[in-house]
Parts: structure tokens; C-alpha cells; sequence
């Protein structure tokens, strides 16, 4: 193969995308299982009730096999810019560092080293700073992503900058970091983040409670009301442990049912500010070709259309865009092929290399991005509610497809933002920087000419091949790990449960005094 | 204050850079010494033991000496990191490999599983001390750009002698530093060996970042960099003094010294100058034409005056949290499990990795 022959923005481009949409699947379930986690130490701390004990220690433990994936994933992305994308961190570079620095500097130290207290601090802080320590450690998460998001939010949609010798320079942090951009974003992300955490908590919960009823230790009364049981011979399998999974999975999709109405409403002012700030995303979106008031449930065209000619509606819902965009049903929405030349006629008609822009995304990506977060982020809130009216006698069903869905529901929320990001990053093109209607004339740039012009697309193809095959094993390393600490059930979690009396032969005073021994060691 | 901000910015770099090479440089070291010092697994666990609480947070000084150097000096961070291009990506890879085999190391099954993470903490703690130490030694002594600030050349124009010097230094003095904190942070065979390996063996490996420092300073002739070297010099004494009689706090403060005198020598034998270029000097970038606007620069400066003190105060609280000597017999068991499940007799444990699906047969 001539890899002088690939474009090299092409393979940067892949590069970018891989390694984020890798780098958020860990982070959702970070984000959206930390605070979960939390919940529980609060409430354990608060009533001593065991149960809470063991959803901070099992859920805690899952939460830190994908922590690290995360902060693992994470070191590429801060470094990616400078090494593919020099151009653009030039272009930014007064601007777009600084949330990335305050990133680093007051949240991602919080969080690492707050954690880091929290993972090894059981048994040597007090139970009450212990607590403390995790909340911080999640207040760092999401002060984390605040900061990532106002990043990202600037390339959306800049603003607080002034044009000095072509490069846009920072006037007003505050303008930055309170963009409205990014503060409808950071409440949808971290919403869609809790969504994830919810169903997280659910799917697995299901599991555990079809599994007691498979092991017949639980079964159902002639009321329909579960009777819990117990049975000695499974490590961790008493009768407290069915209180925990009931609770596991009611707490979760009370969660994600609420994280989706917030999500639903965030989103909506997303649309709204889009339809303004980045007209041409939402129209293909929509697959908007013309002026329209109408919303497209269905429509069909070539997969790399780049342009209307090819695309045709199936259904179309009457006002609904309108409504989208505007709030009221009848003002219209103006399409691709309005929008082309407005846009021409603002950003030019060439770019530097003298070839002709496309200022249209790729609009079946925009478009099935755009719906398949909608759908699944609204299954995923739906199955949510049916879980809980299934579960309100106490238990699940025996059925075994049922279970399984519960555990495939966990998916639902990772593919809507994985689907949500692709459909706002790659809307955003041909711009990596879009420009603001509204902002400082000038304050945009195209994603072409934005690489390192000394990276050739070989070396971006041996970095794309190693991190991605790297990434491939490691994700199958922690499904794996998962896996297998959700099959072992709390006892994964707390060893000291699995040990039946007569095990321990060592009584207190012993060689091993309790004092002396980590109570958690690597 | 448009002159002094990237002067305060290019020490703050090089306060970060030294806050990442002394904190992290244990981190690294105790890495790479879980394959060449430990005799036993439970020598490797005090090892790793010794940094679990604190590493992660001791790496997070990187992206922020990283994310710092991008928000104060773009054209730096631009130009640095698209030339090492290759180096950076296989450090990035080291860093993974690190950072999961430390959380995941201890959560499998068999042994083979517990050596394949050493082999990748090690190696990655390896790989990353070097690449950093080559960056670093190439930002203070040029690589081919051009006018734009672009590597010439190809992918490997970027590879010198210095850049062995510089990954030989961090690798070296990492080795070292690690061995005085596993002597002080250990009892029993682990300290034993540590101490016996940083002296006499620390003179060796401290020679490479030895001659950076003294190669800089003289190329450079900056009499405050004499200066700092003079001190880098008489803390090396002072630390060979205390390694050798074994006084472990002493040992480690010297060093530390040493460290900051060395940092503080090669960035004052590269002031002004941030990243040379080898194919014409006015092509060099410097703290003024790298820099980012006043307003940028002021707005980080409150931020840092405002978070670095914060920083250290909590990092310093969590190493008096863990402090004290960490023993063998302290470590406890890994305690395995199997599926919790009515056939977890006849179930083989893990031996189906399935995807999250849990299947329970």
C-alpha cells in the first residue's frame, strides 16, 4: 500500500475520531457512575446500613476497572492536538489552552489524587473524610468535564475573542467559560452520563436478582410479592444481598428516567441555539434540503451524500422542525441548499489549496447520528420505567431473553453518546473551529488545513494501528474484567464475605494483626 | 507585564516539569525496578504499594505541564509535539500500559496474567522515562524546523544523540530516585536492596543527566546557570554522602535538590530560547514569539497562583495520609472468586470472556 497516497487529515481525522469515541465510552460511565457511587457512601455513612456498605464497595470497585481506562485514554487526548493537529493548536492556541490547563491544574488533580485517597484510604481515614474524599474525587469529574466541554463549545461556537494577525486572541475568559454553548452542552453530557450510569446499575442489578431466582433462592409468593431467601453454600448470596440488587436497580432507573427528561430538555435548547450558531448542521440533521417547517422521521439517500440530490423523505411530521428551531409551528427552517450559498458568500468559496469548499457535513452521519441518540436515549429511559413496574412486587422474572436485555439495555446509553458526539463533531465540518454568525468576522477554521504539515500520513497510520489495536485489547481486557467481577457479585468486591468461618485460622492477635495489614492493596 | 508574563510562564513550565520529573520519577523508577529488583512477588507488590495511592495524581503534573505549555506557549507545544511525533506515541503507549497494568495487575486469575502486567508496567514506565527525558533534552538542545515551526526531514529527523542523552538522564535519575523512596518507604528486603542499588549504582545512572546539565551550561555560558549547576554538583555530593551511610530521608532530599537544580540549570542554559531550530537560529522559537497574548497569560497566572499552592497543599496531606514504611507481611492476600452462582464448582472460572452480556452458563 502507498501511504504517500492517503490524505493525510483523512487518517488524522480517523485518528481523532477513534481515540474519542474510545475515550467516551469510559468517560460516561465515570461521570455518570461516580456520583452513584457517592450516593451510596453518603447514605452508608449516614445510617450504617450494610446494604450501602456493599453498593459502595461493589459498585465502587466496577466504577474503578473503568476509571482507569479512562485516565489512560485521556493522556492521548490532551496530547493529540500538538501532535496531529498543530496547525489548529497554533490557530487556538491563545484561546483553546486555557480551559485545558485549568482542566488539569483544578479538576483532573482532584479527582486523581482524591481518588487515589479514597481507593487506599478504607480503615485509615475516618469513615466521614473517607466520604469526603470520594465526593471530591466526583466533583473533580465533573468540574473536568465543565472544562472540556467549554474547550469544545469554543470550536462549536467562539466567542470571547478579538482577530489579531489572523489568529483569534482571548478577550474574555468568562465569555469562554459561561458561552451558552457550553453550558447546555455540559448539562446534556452530563445528564446523558448519568443516563449511562443508571442503566448501568440496572442491567446489572437484573442480572444478580435473575440470578438468585435462578439459584432458587429467591421466589415469588402467591401475591406475586418475592420471598428472599438465602443460601450459605454461595459466597455473598444472603438475604441482605437481594435488598442490595433491588435497591441497585431501582436507584438506577429512577436515575436514568430522570437523567433522560433532563437530557430531553438540555437537548432541546441545544437544537435551538444550533439552528442559530451552526444552521447548516441542524439542516442536514434534518436532511433539510429546502425550507422547510416539516421534521423528517424518514428519509432515504445515498450513504455519502454529500449534497440533496439523492435524498428523499419518507415521513415527515408538519410544524415539528419549526417547533425545534423556533418554538412556534409555522416559522421556516432554511435548508441546504439555501444555506450554501449564504455561507459562500461569509467563508468564501475556496479554501487555501484553491479546491472548492463543501460547507455540507456528511448528512447521513448528521442525520442517523441525530436519531439513533434520540431513539435509543428514549428506549433506554422507556425500559427504565418498565423495569420498575416489573420490579415493584421485589424481583424479576425468570426469563432468561428478559435478563439478557436488561444487560444489552446497558449499551443503549453508551451508543446514544457515542452517536450524539459523532453527529455534533463531524456536523460541525468542514470547520474545526465553526464560525460564530454572530461573533468577530474571521474566527474559524477548516479542518484541512489544520493537521501538523510535518506528520505524514504514514506516521499517522502506524499511531492509528497501534493505539487502535492497543485500545481493541484493552477493551476486551475490561469487558472481560467486568464480566468477571460481576459474575463473582459482592463477594468481587468484599473478600471477607466469601470466607467462612472455619477458613480463617488465624484469630486476632495473630501474625497478621489486623492493624498492620492494608485494608486494599494493588 | 508584557515582558515579565512569559518570563513567570517559563518558569512556570519549568516548575511543573520539575513537580512531574520528582514525583513521577519514583513513579517511573518503582515501574521499571518491579523487573529488575524485585526477587519475589510479594517484593513487587510493596513495590507497587508504595506509589498505588499517590501515582495517578503524580502524573496529572504531565498534562499539566502539557496543557500549560499549550495554553502559555501554543507554538511550543505545537511544534515540539507534531516534530517527536513518533517518540510522543509510543510514550502514550507506555503511559497506557502503565496506568492499566497498575489497576488491573492484581484482578486476575493466574500468574501468567499477574506477569504479563509487570512486564507491561515495567516496560511502559521504561518506555515513557525515556521518551519524556528525549523530548525534553531536544526542546533544550534544537530540532530542524522551519520557518513555521515544522520539522525537516522525515519522520526520524528528529533523532540525535541527545535525544539518547536525555531519555538515558530521566531513565537514570528515575532509577535512582525510585530506589532512595523504596528505601524509605519500605522495610525489609525491598529496602535492602534499594538502598544497595542507589549506592554505589546511582553514580552511573545519574551520569547522563549529569552531562545535559553540564554539556547546556557550558554551550550556553549563562553564569546563573554555573550558578544552579555548582549547587546540582554539591547536592549530588551531599546525596552520595547520606545514600552511602544510608540515611534515607537525606539521600532522598538530596537528590530532590539535585533535581531541581538540574531542571532549573538546563531551562536557564535555554532562556530565552524554548525550542531551537538546528537550520537557522532565527527560525528559533523563543518565550516571546511563542507566547500567548498578556491577557491569556494574566488569566493562567491567577489560575496557577491560585491552584499550584492548592495542589501541593492536598498531594503533600495525602503523603502524610500514607506515610510511614510499608512491610511485606502488610500486604494482604488476593483473595479469588469465583461466579457467585449455584454451579460455581463446575463452573471454570473466567474462562469465557463474553462481553458484558454475564452469561451465567
Amino acid at each position: 500500500m502507498h501511504l504517500e497516497a492517503l490524505d493525510p487529515v483523512l487518517v488524522a481525522r480517523w485518528q481523532f475520531g477513534i481515540t474519542t469515541v474510545y475515550h467516551f465510552w469510559m468517560v460516561p460511565l465515570t461521570i455518570g457512575l461516580g456520583p452513584l457511587v457517592a450516593y451510596f457512601q453518603v447514605r452508608w455513612y449516614r445510617s450504617k446500613d450494610p446494604r450501602f456498605y456493599r453498593a459502595t464497595k461493589f459498585w465502587g470497585k466496577l466504577y474503578l476497572i473503568n476509571f482507569i481506562m479512562g485516565v489512560a485514554t485521556g493522556i492521548v487526548q490532551e496530547f493529540q492536538f500538538g501532535l496531529a493537529w498543530a496547525q489548529y493548536s497554533r490557530f487556538v492556541g491563545d484561546v483553546f489552552g486555557a480551559p485545558l490547563a485549568m482542566e488539569a491544574l483544578l479538576a483532573f488533580f482532584l479527582e486523581s489524587t482524591f481518588l487515589g485517597l479514597w481507593i487506599f484510604g478504607w480503615g485509615r481515614l475516618s469513615p466521614k473524610l473517607h466520604t469526603a474524599a470520594l465526593c471530591v474525587a466526583i466533583g473533580g469529574s465533573v468540574l473536568s468535564a465543565y472544562f472540556i466541554i467549554a474547550a469544545n463549545s469554543w470550536m462549536q461556537h467562539p466567542v470571547g475573542v478579538a482577530l489579531v494577525h489572523g489568529r483569534p486572541q482571548l478577550t474574555s475568559i468568562w465569555a469562554v467559560l459561561s458561552n451558552n454553548t457550553a453550558v447546555w452542552a455540559f448539562l446534556h453530557t452530563v445528564f446523558g452520563s448519568l443516563m449511562v450510569g443508571g442503566m448501568f446499575l440496572l442491567g446489572i442489578s437484573w442480572y444478580q436478582l435473575w440470578q438468585r431466582r435462578k439459584d432458587g433462592i429467591d421466589t415469588v409468593g402467591a401475591d406475586g410479592r418475592v420471598i428472599a431467601g438465602s443460601n450459605d453454600a454461595i459466597a455473598g448470596r444472603d438475604a441482605a444481598d437481594h435488598r442490595l440488587w433491588l435497591g441497585s436497580l431501582r436507584t438506577g432507573a429512577w436515575v436514568a428516567i430522570v437523567a433522560f427528561l433532563i437530557v430531553f430538555v438540555t437537548g432541546d435548547q441545544q437544537g435551538k441555539l444550533m439552528f442559530v450558531q451552526q444552521p447548516m448542521k441542524m439542516a442536514a440533521a434534518e436532511a433539510a434540503c429546502d425550507t422547510t417547517t416539516d421534521f423528517s422521521v424518514l428519509s432515504f439517500g445515498a450513504w455519502n451524500a454529500e449534497s440533496c440530490h439523492s435524498v428523499h423523505d419518507v415521513i415527515t411530521v408538519p410544524g415539528v422542525l419549526s417547533f425545534l428551531a423556533n418554538g412556534n409551528f409555522t416559522t421556516p427552517v432554511k435548508g441546504v441548499n439555501q444555506l450554501i450559498p449564504e455561507y459562500q458568500q461569509l467563508y468564501g468559496k475556496y479554501a487555501p489549496d484553491g479546491s472548492l469548499i463543501s460547507y455540507v457535513p456528511l448528512m447521513p452521519v448528521t442525520y442517523w447520528g441525530f436519531r439513533v441518540m434520540i431513539t435509543l436515549g428514549g428506549m433506554a429511559a422507556f425500559a427504565a420505567a418498565v423495569a420498575l413496574w416489573i420490579t415493584r412486587k421485589g424481583t424479576v422474572p425468570r426469563s432468561k431473553p428478559l435478563m439478557q436485555l436488561a444487560l444489552l439495555g446497558i449499551l443503549a446509553p453508551f451508543a446514544a453518546n457515542s452517536a450524539g458526539w459523532v453527529f455534533t463533531e463531524m456536523g460541525r465540518q468542514p470547520f474545526v473551529v465553526a464560525p460564530n454568525p454572530t461573533g468577530v468576522k474571521g474566527v474559524f477554521l477548516l479542518t484541512q488545513v489544520a493537521n501538523s504539515p510535518s506528520v505524514t500520513a504514514g506516521e499517522l497510520v502506524f499511531s492509528l494501528a497501534s493505539l487502535g489495536g492497543l485500545y481493541l485489547i484493552l477493551m476486551v481486557v475490561e469487558v472481560w474484567l467486568l464480566t468477571k467481577y460481576v459474575r463473582g457479585g459482592v463477594v468481587s468486591a468484599i473478600p471477607e464475605l466469601g470466607k467462612r468461618p472455619s477458613d480463617s485460622d488465624e484469630g486476632p492477635g495473630g501474625p497478621k494483626s489486623p492493624d498492620d495489614v492494608l485494608a486494599f492493596a494493588y | 507585564m508584557a515582558g515579565f508574563l512569559p518570563i513567570l510562564w517559563f518558569i512556570l513550565i519549568a516548575v511543573l516539569w520539575t513537580g512531574y520529573l520528582f514525583l513521577e520519577g519514583f513513579d517511573l523508577g518503582v515501574g521499571m525496578h518491579m523487573l529488575v529488583s524485585a526477587r519475589s512477588e510479594n517484593d513487587r507488590r510493596v513495590m507497587l504499594n508504595t506509589i498505588g495511592p499517590v501515582w495517578d495524581g503524580n502524573e496529572v503534573w504531565l498534562l499539566t505541564a502539557g496543557g500549560a505549555t499549550f495554553a502559555a506557549f501554543p507554538f511550543w507545544y505545537a511544534s515540539l509535539f507534531s516534530a517527536l511525533y513518533i517518540p510522543l506515541i509510543v510514550v502514550l503507549l507506555g503511559l497506557i500500559l502503565r496506568a492499566v497494568a497498575i489497576e488491573y495487575r492484581g484482578k486476575g486469575n493466574s500468574q501468567r496474567w499477574v506477569d504479563v502486567w509487570t512486564w507491561c508496567l515495567g516496560l511502559g514506565s521504561f518506555v515513557s522515562a525515556f521518551g519524556i527525558g528525549a523530548g525534553l533534552a531536544l526542546t533544550s538542545t534544537g530540532l530542524p524546523l522551519d520557518k513555521n515551526g515544522d520539522l525537516v526531514g522525515g519522520p526520524w529527523a528528529w533523532f540525535n544523540g541527545y535525544a539518547v542523552l536525555g531519555g538515558l538522564a530521566v531513565v537514570g535519575f528515575a532509577l535512582v530516585h525510585a530506589a532512595d523512596f523504596l528505601a524509605l518507604k519500605t522495610e525489609g528486603p525491598v529496602r535492602e536492596r534499594a538502598a544497595a542499588f542507589a549506592w554505589p549504582w546511582g553514580i552511573l545512572c545519574l551520569l547522563p543527566i549529569a552531562l545535559w546539565a553540564i554539556d547546556l551550561t557550558v554551550v550556553s555560558g549563562h553564569p546563573i546557570a554555573w550558578v544552579t549547576l555548582a549547587v546540582g554538583v554539591l547536592a549530588l555530593v551531599w546525596w552520595g554522602w547520606e545514600a552511602r551511610a544510608r540515611k534515607e530521608g537525606l539521600a532522598f532530599l538530596g537528590l530532590g535538590i539535585f533535581l531541581v537544580a538540574g531542571v532549573a540549570t538546563i531551562f536557564e542554559a535555554m532562556y530565552p530560547v524554548v525550542l531551537p531550530s538546528t537550520l537557522d537560529r532565527a527560525w528559533d522559537l523563543t518565550v516571546t514569539n511563542a507566547s500567548s497574548s498578556t491577557y491569556t497569560l494574566g488569566v493562567m497566572s491567577v489560575v496557577a497562583a491560585f491552584g499550584v499552592p492548592l495542589v501541593l497543599a492536598y498531594q503533600a496531606w495525602t503523603y502524610w495520609v500514607f506515610r510511614g514504611r510499608l512491610r511485606g507481611e502488610a500486604i494482604p492476600p488476593i483473595i479469588a472468586f469465583g461466579p457467585a452462582v449455584a454451579t460455581a464448582a463446575a463452573a471454570p472460572d473466567g474462562a469465557a470472556p463474553h462481553g458484558s452480556r454475564g452469561s451465567a452458563e
